[in-house]
């Protein structure tokens, strides 16, 4: 196969799980007319035991059940696989520190660019937003920087 | 708000399957996949957020050209379209340093406890930590919500 350095584990699992994400994402766009996002789930459910004003906004406390339900889902489906093709439990190990502390940026950035991955990723990207794109090539561009300088650095896992 | 009865929550519990699934399947919900990509030694996840990527835009367009409104809601099908200032790219700036570092994002993170990777609770503790702090600080820095409202 063409690039087999370079697609290593090959290209059918990435894809196959690639369209399963824009399936999901369009199940709920068709059926509902909403634009499923992951990150806001962090601010709406903030909402149910903060005052902050900022999550307290309209738009995430009228949102903030549903946001739940998709969660739960997200965890649920990729809990399938877990039974079904993993064989049970898989743990990284990447360390604590990283995950926490990427966490934390990760919290303040897609809340502050409003999205994510998905949002932008995923939605965004496929409706051919302007917006969407700049954040994509913004972020993707910064973390493979920063994963770079990471393992320069000889920080592993 | 418009009446959301059990095939919404349906709807969306069943599309949130399929989602999650799929970056299980992907590997995206396992953080080393997401460095080795980053890293240059593994450029499936191309093949990921592109072929997702794909499908919601077929089924974007599709919808809006075509469709009248969701029958489950009633909603008009609209594209996502954000408006665009300097925090889109401040944003993508903090969330990229985040994910180079982590090799996680929110949807993947959720996935992760699903396939019963525990650590991962780490990650998803740090977001809430991140999303309440900028939260808070915004919040501080402007008595009234600013700008218009983002869900996404």
């Amino acid at each position: 196969m063409i690039g087999a350095e370079l697609f290593p584990n090959g290209i059918a699992r990435y894809l196959i799980g690639g369209l399963f994400i824009g399936g999901g994402a369009s199940l709920i766009y068709l059926s509902t007319g909403i634009i499923a996002g992951a990150s806001t789930f962090l601010e709406s459910t903030l909402s149910y035991v903060s005052n902050v004003p900022r999550f307290n906004r309209l738009p995430y406390v009228s949102s903030r059940d549903w946001r739940v339900v998709f969660t739960l889902g997200i965890v649920l489906g990729a809990g399938v696989y877990a039974v079904l093709w993993q064989g049970g439990a898989w743990t990284t190990d990447v360390q604590w520190w990283r995950l926490l502390g990427g966490g934390v940026l990760v919290g303040v950035g897609t809340r502050l660019g409003k999205g994510c991955t998905s949002g932008h990723g995923v939605c965004g990207v496929g409706s051919l937003s302007s917006t969407s794109i700049v954040n994509v090539a913004t972020f993707m561009a910064v973390a493979i920087g920063t994963a770079q300088l990471v393992q320069a650095l000889g920080v592993s896992p | 708000m418009s009446d959301r009865g059990p095939a919404f929550y349906l709807s969306i519990l069943v599309g949130g399957l399929i989602f999650g699934f799929g970056l299980a399947y992907s590997h995206m919900a396992r953080p080393e996949i997401v460095l080795d990509f980053l890293q240059f030694e593994d450029l499936g996840l191309l093949f990921v957020m592109g072929g997702a990527a794909v499908v919601t835009a077929i089924v974007f367009t599709v919808a809006t050209n075509f469709l009248n409104d969701a029958p489950l809601t009633g909603e008009e099908y609209v594209r996502r379209v954000k408006s665009f200032d300097r925090n889109v790219v401040v944003g993508g700036v903090v969330f990229g340093a985040g994910w180079g570092l982590s090799g996680i994002c929110p949807g993947a993170a959720y996935a992760s406890v699903g396939i019963g990777n525990w650590p991962i609770l780490w990650a998803v503790a740090g977001m809430f930590l991140g999303a309440y702090a900028q939260g808070l600080l915004r919040s501080r820095l402007t008595d009234s919500s600013a700008g218009p409202a983002t869900a996404d």
